[in-house]
């Protein structure tokens, strides 16, 4: 049975129409239409579905789309300042944090929440932070220092 | 089919007796449902908006946890983490921080994993589980929960509100830590939570130890009665042989039984020597697996 609920995804109000049993991660690629977050394991391993909700991370591709409802959902194309790059997506460029770059929405995702809640944290701090993040090309250390150097900077700010 | 939204646990109560199963953060039953354990329930009531559910109150008679209390905020609070360290050390290895905000101590403790990080730590801690129906509540001793895997006596009209600790005895410590192959996202291969009190002279006065993943459900380690009197040394090491015999471990991809059965009575021995140090007042960081560098080198 379908129910038609609103969505909240990056400050903007999505009417949707969808089944019980939708995860959050279909509807916003399929209905609401933004690709920026990630299928990748679909089994809440992988981190490549991060979003945030009311701030905090979660994977969804295990979340129900109807759970959503009165929440404000955040995707890696709400971290933009208009149409300038956050510093995370600039330090994890510079820093190469990127290579297929599969699993970066993901990671700026956990790293926002992260900096949101330790705005200076110490290297454990953040791979913790990104613990449920999987990367298969960097080998993480250059993602960790960008994310250090955003804090750095935004720190300095 | 049918999803609603319960403002309050009446609300709840009502859906669930209705036949709707309770949905807080979905981590088990919507990862379950794809992986075709069991089909994702046709009528669902979302629990996760009742307004004080989730909260975690400490006071003179104890703990007490509502059931939509986070593994975040339970790793993160201070009194659990100073008082009720083994519980903090079990959530705060819970998944990842997305697991550990939207997974609750309610859900984690009526899935009845054998394999779950909080379960020892709460039998060591001598907890209660609060359930509720439309017909009245009762209490359960945490360890008489659980009847196999993935299941518990609780009645099908039956919810868990809470989840209930008492006051620890004073001079008592706890800990507990897992054998585990990574660092981020793993499952316990083995566990073991204690929960030790010592007295004045230094010597053993209590102890208690419970297993995780070497059984059909959470298991306390019997027979730790003759321990009083003993060095924390002797406690430990006969901790750990009570420990690997009464595991009842099977073989499967993470590891096999025999592995289990003896490593699991390596982490009784260093839950035992880590709860003792904490009940001689050192403070060591939550997550002990991690202050320890156990697992996996980072």
């Amino acid at each position: 049975m379908s129910e038609s609920i609103i969505l909240s995804v990056n400050g903007m109000q999505y009417p949707v129409t969808i089944d019980q049993g939708r995860n959050l991660l279909s509807v916003i690629r399929g209905e609401v239409g933004l690709t920026g977050t990630k299928e990748g394991c679909d089994d809440c391993e992988c981190g490549a579905c991060m979003v945030l909700l009311d701030g905090q991370p979660v994977n969804s591709c295990s979340y129900l789309a109807l759970q959503a409802q009165g929440r404000e959902i955040t995707t890696v194309e709400g971290v933009l300042n208009g149409d300038a790059m956050h510093p995370l997506q600039r330090n994890l460029l510079e820093a190469g944090g990127v290579q297929c770059g599969f699993c970066t929405p993901g990671m700026i995702m956990s790293a926002t929440a992260l900096l949101q809640r330790t705005p200076a944290p110490t290297e454990e701090e953040v791979r913790v932070g990104l613990s449920g993040n999987l990367c298969r090309c960097t080998g993480y250390t250059k993602i960790v220092e960008a994310v250090q150097r955003t804090a750095a900077e935004l720190q300095g700010s | 089919m049918s999803f609603t939204i319960a403002r309050t646990v009446e609300d709840a109560l009502a859906a669930i007796a209705a036949g709707a199963r309770p949905i807080a953060g979905g981590t088990d039953l919507v990862v379950g449902a794809r992986h075709g354990k069991a089909a994702l329930p046709a009528d669902l009531v979302a629990i996760d908006r009742i307004a004080g559910l989730d909260d975690i109150t400490a006071g003179s008679a104890g703990l007490t946890l509502g059931a939509n209390a986070s593994h975040h905020a339970i790793e993160h609070h201070p009194v659990v983490a100073g008082s009720y360290s083994a519980l903090a050390d079990g959530s705060a290895l819970v998944g990842s921080p997305a697991t550990r905000h939207v997974g609750t101590i309610g859900g984690n403790v009526m899935n009845a994993s054998p394999a779950m990080d909080t379960g020892a730590g709460l039998v060591v801690l001598g907890a209660e589980v609060e359930l509720r129906s439309l017909h009245g509540t009762r209490r359960v001793p945490i360890s008489e929960l659980w009847s196999g895997p993935g299941r518990t006596i609780a009645q099908p009209e039956e919810l868990c509100v809470a989840v209930h600790l008492p006051q620890p005895a004073a001079n008592s410590g706890s800990a507990y830590l897992r054998l585990e192959y990574r660092r981020a996202m793993e499952i316990a291969v083995v566990g073991a939570a204690a929960n030790v009190t010592l007295a004045a002279d230094g010597t053993v006065a209590a102890v208690q130890v419970a297993l995780s993943a070497v059984g059909p459900t959470i298991v306390s380690v019997m027979g730790l009665d003759t321990l009083v009197g003993s060095s924390v040394a002797d406690a430990a090491e006969a901790a750990a042989a009570a420990a690997s015999a009464q595991a009842t471990p099977i073989s499967d991809v993470r590891a096999s039984d025999r592995y289990r059965r003896h490593t699991v009575g390596v982490m009784a021995r260093r839950a035992v020597e880590t709860a003792a140090r904490r009940a001689a007042g050192e403070t060591i960081a939550i997550p002990v697996n991690r202050t320890l560098g156990i697992g996996a080198a980072s």
